[in-house]
């Protein structure tokens, strides 16, 4: 067997293991991790696969961030197991479904010969894909990158507007003015004549 | 010789030359780990009219063996309360990402060990999971302090590696490349050619980001000990807790010697009259490193919300300025000075 089946066989069988984890494991934090080593594991496959800026963008955007601030979230959460737990048989026909037509997508995607697409060849060692990438992307399909972006921001946006309350009775300190304070406007001088100890009375006898 | 040794391990020569290079990245590397610490202790100690450790050995230099010594023979500790696995599963992917990043880092014009195309990116990739160590180590430990310091930390890795990012397309946009080797080549041409110049608010940027992504002094309140008492690692003690510092260490010199590739010309010479080489790569890392250290024994801890006010209104916003100048300005004649 050749050394990159050996890779791709040891990987697959890690995702598909961690992929499993996620949702058998009984605490949610921990199914967390697994979801984190199995987008790790699927950035090794698409790394195997020539994909390595995808590769590299997936471990950096999915590992490095998304799924940081979802462990916080997770942490924070009081999720009680059992009532999770509960809901199972109900939702199966429903996520069975969903699985079923994953499975078909993929089907016609890997399967493409069988609909008469053409197979991609593998590129020579010194191809920059990343080039490539950067290239198709800002060039032929500028105008649905810039929509995406711009689709994105209105969801940030969206975000920060749901999320953004004032509330009463805050302290709060604007550090501009606090930095351009001068040692005039908190500090006074004042000049005191010095108190001289009056001269020792005698004792009168 | 090499040839004969080739011959007589067959197809197995790949994987031990391959491991020979990684042992000689590694072990250096944990060497100036540990000096690292002691150079800290002494700097600050001077810094502070003290001494510092003088002790052990000649002038205190056996004084980081020693140190390792007492960690190794220390028992762990792992609290009652505590998610095992998790817990011991936490410094390795600490320490992990820190020596991993260390694959694509090129230490002359062919010295370096995976010669990736898209190199800066996989450092970025790699080192945005050292955050993990933090957490998991805050939850795992089941206490408030431990969960505190983790919290604290994942907000602000997280804030600053927008700004830190931002920084770097500054310098692929000047350099026309991820590749690390191809952005030194790039500064090629003597002082006045390195990044740190046409590029100075991103270097200033990159510079404050990195005390941040390091949690250093004076953004380390995930440990913060006036308060939190060590945040994420209280509970941890022994060689878990040295496997902490290490990755800490290890990063420090991480994002010196990538801050040494691109802005400062990495192996790079300063004067056209003297030879590029390894010497200048490591010159200009521990001079990164001096700073670091220099700016723990000068500024106070950063109040949380203020360490946030910084990263996001303040650094996020010069990068995106500059970032906009530099792509106007380069369509221009001027553009020569960005390259």
């Amino acid at each position: 067997m050749e050394f990159t089946s050996v890779v791709f066989y040891f990987l697959s069988a890690i995702l598909l293991l961690a992929g499993l984890r996620v949702v058998t494991v009984r605490h949610p934090v921990h199914a967390a991790l697994f979801l984190v080593l199995a987008f790790f594991t699927a950035a090794g496959l698409w790394v195997l696969l020539e994909a390595e800026f995808l590769a590299i963008t997936l471990v950096l955007v999915y590992v490095g961030a998304v799924m940081v601030l979802f462990l916080f979230v997770v942490m924070m959460l009081d999720i009680n197991i059992e009532t999770m737990r509960a809901d199972f048989r109900k939702y199966l026909p429903l996520a069975g479904l969903i699985s079923g037509l994953m499975a078909l997508e993929m089907y016609i995607v890997l399967g493409g010969q069988n609909f008469g697409l053409k197979m991609p060849t593998p590129k020579s060692a010194d191809y920059s894909n990343t080039k490539a990438l950067g290239r198709v992307l800002y060039t032929e399909y500028a105008y649905a990158f810039e929509l995406a972006a711009v689709i994105l921001l209105v969801a940030i946006v969206a975000a920060i507007a749901l999320t953004l309350r004032r509330r009463s009775g805050l302290k709060w300190r604007d550090p501009a003015t606090q930095v351009v304070v001068k040692k005039a406007d908190r500090l006074r001088m004042v000049n005191l004549k010095p108190q001289k100890p009056g001269a020792p009375v005698e004792d009168e006898e | 010789m090499m040839d004969q040794i080739q011959n007589l391990l067959g197809p197995a020569w790949l994987p031990i030359w391959t491991l020979v290079k990684i042992m000689v990245i590694v072990l250096p590397l944990l060497i100036g780990v540990a000096y690292l610490t002691y150079a800290e202790r002494k700097i600050i100690g001077y810094m502070q009219i003290r001494i510092g450790p003088n002790r052990v050995g000649p002038k205190g230099w056996l004084q980081p063996i020693a140190d390792a010594l007492k960690l190794m023979f220390k028992e762990i500790v792992i609290p009652t309360g505590a998610s095992k696995g998790v817990f011991i599963l936490a410094p390795v992917l600490a320490l992990a990402p820190a020596l991993a990043a260390w694959a694509v880092i090129p230490f002359g014009d062919t010295l370096v060990l995976a010669d990736l195309d898209a190199s800066l990116l996989y450092v970025m990739a790699i080192t945005s999971m050292g955050v993990y160590g933090v957490i998991l180590a805050g939850w795992a430990s089941n206490s408030k302090y431990a969960f505190l310091g983790a919290m604290r930390s994942a907000a602000q890795i997280v804030s600053y590696e927008i700004a830190m990012g931002f920084a770097l397309v500054g310098v692929l946009m000047a350099a026309q490349s991820l590749n690390l080797g191809d952005i030194v080549r790039a500064q090629e041409g003597g002082f006045w050619r390195w990044y740190f110049l046409p590029l100075f608010p991103m270097f200033l940027v990159y510079l404050i980001a990195i005390l941040a992504e390091t949690n250093r002094s004076p953004f380390d309140v995930a440990e913060g000990e006036s308060e939190i008492v060590a945040g994420f690692h209280v509970d941890y003690s022994g060689m878990a807790f040295a496997v902490f510092f290490l990755a800490e260490y290890a990063n420090m010199i991480l994002v010196s010697a990538m801050t040494a590739l691109m802005f400062l010309g990495g192996w790079l010479s300063p004067v056209p009259f003297l030879p590029d080489g390894l010497v200048w790569l490591l010159a200009k890392t521990s001079f990164i490193l001096f700073l670091f250290l220099w700016f723990r024994a000068t500024f106070p801890r950063y109040r949380y919300d203020q360490i946030m006010r910084l990263g996001w209104k303040v650094l996020i916003p010069v990068t995106l300025v500059w970032l906009l100048v530099m792509g106007a300005v380069m369509q221009t004649s001027l553009g020569r000075f960005f390259h």
